[in-house]
This record gives structure tokens, C-alpha cells and sequence, in this order.
């Protein structure tokens, strides 16, 4: 049973719309949450500009429970709290709420790797400078990592067009979901192929946009 | 301007205990330039940052221009350490700001506005000479040039009191001399005090005035710099003065001048005024003998000359004892033996 293509287009676009949304609203919140968690990691490590233990631990603690969940059985565990928050647990945006939250903790470690790397020579100097501690993070520990920080969150983003696949499968509509009622479920392969040339086509766009950033923000 | 009273500081890893700055007390004039020099692992970087309180005294006090760091609010401190410019080995430049950026950045701090601190950039680039690297970023700079832009950096606020943790220590032998005099002429010309470490007996003897020898945490010897290069007194002290002050021969060199001259052989130190006179001549010409200088080196500190000559005298006995008696009067002189070089 063969998809009549002529009417099938649009909803391949639908699909690539949706997935296109879920990967940057995602995005957008979870870099907020994962920037601000990874900020905090990094500055209430032991030594750092604004050390706290509890602080500190805590955080560590609660990446290291969530990130090593599969994004599958994450989605489906986290379900009542999705319902509680968005209100429902079918569609875009309520896919958007795992994945957020999924993409948020593996951002934060991607932050403080890539402020750990930085010379603590140079947090050193801004602190004889008379620097503050916001001062310190926004003036110095921002702009000094965000080459590195960006290619960091390229490859989450890469990382999000896999998540909302698998978002798609539970509902979350999108290209992963297509792929699956048509192309698995119906045995269609050139459903199948067409929705994963999206989805490379996606991701170099994805990984070009990042590398030009990154390349701009570490003038190299 | 510094004032350090019995200044300890105890570091704890791993349950041991580490004392890195033993009971230390020191007193930093304004105008100073200051020199502390060691061997790695002596304290002397963490004596450094205890003066802007990037490291906290276990015990003593230490006031800086009239502040007790001991009772200093973190708000003072944040405006003290605006009066204390930093230079680094590692220069420390901000990679992600250009040589404008980084000058700029104390600036910012501080709140200025855009005018100011273009003009105070600009009068800073002008002084370290980087005019025409403003627009660079530090990876495309020597290293000369980025402690050019360390120091013009460090400037930035005015500060008081210039600290140097071992400035000099990344660079070759010629940028060091570059950056040396450019220390040198902000001592001058901005009257900053400057507190440098160093383990470079060379930095010493070419800009400080004062300076103290650290071992173990401990400060071993302190003073004027020509009287400790003309006198020193501790071991440690000498091996680095023998660093730059090439007054000791080696044991195989010495044994062949001993085969060579049967005569005693005796060493002269000149320092001050006595080193431009000529005293051995003088006096060995009243008393009627002759002297042949086997080995000499004369240097030049703080605008001083400092000589050390190693000689021996041909004539008569008593009149040798007649010359060595009078010379003592005026000059420093040893025997040299087998066990002295």
C-alpha cells in the first residue's frame, strides 16, 4: 500500500515544520536552563568564585540521575508531570516539555565542561581586577567559553532532531512520527527514506550553523 | 604602603598540612621596587597574592595603603584591588577580547564612559607602545607584547601598587630587558610602587632597590639590593647572586691558579665609592711592590659600581703585610684557600 505522493508532500511538510519547532522551542528553553544549571555547577565547585557544597552537589547529583535515562523511557516516566505542566501529554508542544528538560541537564554538563577548560589564570586576574562574581561569570567566563559553547550546543541540537523523533513515536507528532506510521508501521520504504534525507539534510544545517558561530565567537 | 606583621599561611590537602608563608613580616615603601626571589616552592606566589587577598593570611595582619585586610568588607576589597594593578606569567589576557578589550575591561568595571575609556586606553597603548595593535586579539601577539598589554591593563585603574608574578619568567633573555625597563619607567613616571617575585636573580639586580630572599616560606634575608649583591649572608642568597655576579671560580680553575702563582692569593671586594678609586695602586706603589690581578669582575648595581678582584702581591713580606694591613681598612679582603673560591 503505497503513499499517493502528490497529497503526501504537505504532510511531510507539516512533519518538518513540527519537528523544526519542537528542536528550537527545546532549544531555546533548554539553554536557558542547561546555561543558568552549568553556570552554577561550574562557580559552586569547590574553589570556584561562589563555592557551596550543597549547592553544588546537589546539582551534580541530579544530572548524574537523569542523563544516563534513554530519552524513550525518560518520555514516558515523566508523562504526569508533562500532563501537570502543558496539560496534555499528545502533540508538539507537549513533547517539547521532556525534551527540554532531557536537553537542559546534558547542556549543563556541556557548560561546565567547556568552563572548567578555561585558564583559572584568567578568572584569577578578573578577581585581582576588582571583578564581582556576576561580573566574573558574565564578563569573562561567557565570552571567554562561548566558541567552544556553542559547538557544545551543535551537538545537542543534533542530539534534540533524535530526541523528537522518538517524541514523534509517543505522539509528539513530526518527521519521527511519519517515518513510523508510514514507513515502518505500512512497510514503506521511500516514506522512510524521505523523512531521513530530511532529517540528515536538517542536521547539516544544524551543524553548519554552529560550526559559523562557533568559528565567529573563537576567531580562528 | 604594604605592611605584613608575622604573616602565616597554612594550606590543608588531603588532611596534610602545608605551610606555605612561615611567619613573615615585611614593610614595602611607596616608591619601592620591591623584589622577593626563590627558588619554586618557597612561598613566595602565595606571599604575592596575600597582599590583594586573592589568597587569606592563616594568621597575621597585613595592611595595604591603610587597609587591615583582616576586617576589609568585600566591598572595600573590590575597590582596593582597583588600586592594585596584577601583571602574570602567563599574562593572563582575556582570549576573547582584543588588546583594546582587555585594557578596556578595568574600565568597564569601574563604570566609565566610552569617551574615557577611549581616552585612557589610547594614552595607555601610546605608553606600553602598542598603538597599532589595538584591534588584535592576544593569540596574534608575542609574548613580549601580551605582558605589554598585562601591564597597560594593569594600569588601567591607576592603581598604587603594581604586583609582578613572575613577569619575566615566559619571556627570552631581550623581551625580559624590554619589559624590565617599561617596569621600570612606570615605577618612575606613575611613582607606583611595585611588588615582583621572581626567581631570577637578573630582574633583582636590574630594577629593585630592595629585595628579600625566601626559602622554605620563610624570608631568609632582606635589605638594600647593593648590600645584599656586596654582602650577602645566607647560602641560598649567595648561590643566586653567583647567578648573575660571576665571582666564584670553579674548583679546577682554582687549583691551576694555585699551581701557577705560589704567592698567596687574596680577594678583593669593592663596592660603593672604593670601586672607581684607585686604591690597589695607590697603595702598592707607597709600599713599594707590585700586585697582578689573576681574576676580576666589576658589575654595575642600583648606579653602583661592584667589584671583586682577585690578586696577588710581588715584594718584600713586611711590606705586603704593611699594604694588606692599610687596604682592610678601606676594602673588604680574604685569603683565598682551597676551600674558598
Amino acid at each position: 500500500m503505497k503513499v499517493d505522493w502528490t497529497t503526501f508532500w504537505p504532510r511531510i511538510l507539516q512533519a518538518t515544520g513540527e519537528t523544526i519547532t519542537m528542536v528550537i522551542f527545546t532549544l531555546i528553553f533548554a539553554s536557558i536552563l542547561g546555561i543558568i544549571m552549568g553556570l552554577l555547577l561550574f562557580a559552586t565547585r569547590k574553589g570556584n568564585i561562589l563555592e557551596n557544597r550543597f549547592i553544588f552537589s546537589f546539582l551534580n547529583l541530579l544530572i548524574n540521575i537523569i542523563r544516563p535515562i534513554p530519552f524513550i523511557i525518560f518520555l514516558v516516566a515523566i508523562s504526569p508531570l508533562t500532563r501537570f505542566v502543558v496539560g496534555t501529554t499528545i502533540g508538539t508542544t507537549a513533547a517539547i516539555f521532556p525534551m527540554t528538560i532531557a536537553a537542559a541537564f546534558a547542556i549543563a554538563r556541556v557548560v561546565e565542561n567547556n568552563l572548567v577548560s578555561i585558564d583559572p589564570g584568567i578568572i584569577e586576574a578578573a578577581k585581582a581586577m576588582g571583578a564581582s562574581p556576576i561580573q566574573i561569570i558574565f564578563g569573562v567566563l561567557i565570552p571567554e567559553a562561548l566558541g567552544p559553547l556553542i559547538l557544545g550546543i551543535t551537538f545537542i541540537t543534533v542530539g534534540l532532531i533524535d530526541f523528537s523523533a522518538m517524541a514523534g513515536t509517543v505522539g509528539g507528532g513530526g518527521l519521527g512520527d511519519l517515518a513510523m506510521t508510514y514507513g515502518y508501521q505500512r512497510f514503506d520504504t521511500s516514506v522512510m527514506i524521505v523523512t531521513v534525507v530530511i532529517l540528515i539534510i536538517l542536521v547539516q544545517i544544524a551543524q553548519f550553523i554552529g560550526n559559523m558561530l562557533s568559528r565567529f565567537f573563537l576567531r580562528r | 604602603m604594604i605592611r605584613l606583621e608575622r604573616v602565616s599561611k597554612i594550606y590543608e590537602s588531603g588532611g596534610k598540612k602545608v605551610e606555605a608563608v612561615k611567619d613573615v613580616s615585611l614593610h614595602i615603601k611607596k616608591g619601592d621596587i620591591f623584589g622577593i626571589i626563590g627558588f619554586s616552592g618557597a612561598g613566595k606566589s602565595t606571599l604575592l597574592r596575600l597582599v590583594n587577598l586573592l589568597e587569606r593570611p592563616t594568621k597575621g595582619n597585613i595592611i595595604v595603603d591603610n587597609y587591615d585586610l583582616n576586617s576589609i568588607s568585600s566591598k572595600d576589597l573590590r575597590q582596593l584591588r582597583r588600586k592594585i594593578g596584577m601583571i602574570f606569567q602567563t599574562f593572563n589576557l582575556f582570549n576573547s577580547r582584543t588588546v583594546y578589550g582587555n585594557i578596556a575591561y578595568p574600565l568597564k568595571l569601574e563604570k566609565k564612559s566610552k569617551e574615557e575609556i577611549h581616552q585612557r586606553v589610547t594614552e595607555l597603548l601610546q605608553f606600553v607602545g602598542l598603538e597599532d595593535k589595538a584591534d588584535k586579539f592576544p593569540e596574534q601577539l608575542s609574548g613580549g607584547q601580551k605582558q605589554r598589554v598585562g601591564i597597560a591593563r594593569a594600569l588601567a585603574t591607576s592603581p598604587d601598587i603594581l604586583l609582578c608574578d613572575e613577569a619575566t619568567s615566559a619571556l627570552d633573555p631581550e623581551t625580559t630587558n624590554e619589559i624590565l625597563n617599561l617596569l621600570k619607567k612606570v615605577n618612575e613616571e606613575f611613582n607606583i610602587t611595585i611588588l615582583l617575585i621572581t626567581h631570577e636573580m637578573n630582574v633583582i639586580r636590574k630594577i629593585c632597590n630592595r629585595v628579600a630572599v625566601m626559602e622554605n616560606g620563610r624570608i631568609i634575608e632582606e635589605g638594600e639590593v647593593f648590600n645584599i649583591f656586596s654582602n650577602p649572608q645566607e647560602k641560598t642568597t649567595k648561590n643566586f647572586i653567583s647567578s648573575v655576579v660571576n665571582e666564584k671560580l670553579s674548583s679546577s680553575l682554582l687549583e691551576k691558579l694555585r699551581k701557577d702563582h705560589e704567592r698567596k692569593l687574596y680577594r678583593i671586594v669593592f663596592s660603593g665609592d672604593t670601586a672607581s678609586q684607585p686604591i690597589l695602586s695607590t697603595l702598592t706603589a707607597k709600599h713599594n711592590i707590585h700586585f697582578n690581578i689573576i681574576y676580576g669582575s666589576i658589575n654595575e648595581l642600583q648606579n653602583q659600581l661592584f667589584g671583586n678582584l682577585i690578586v696577588e702581591f710581588i715584594g718584600a713580606d713586611s711590606q705586603i703585610e704593611e699594604v694588606l694591613k692599610e687596604l682592610t681598612e678601606i676594602v673588604e679582603v680574604r685569603e683565598v684557600t682551597n676551600g674558598e673560591s
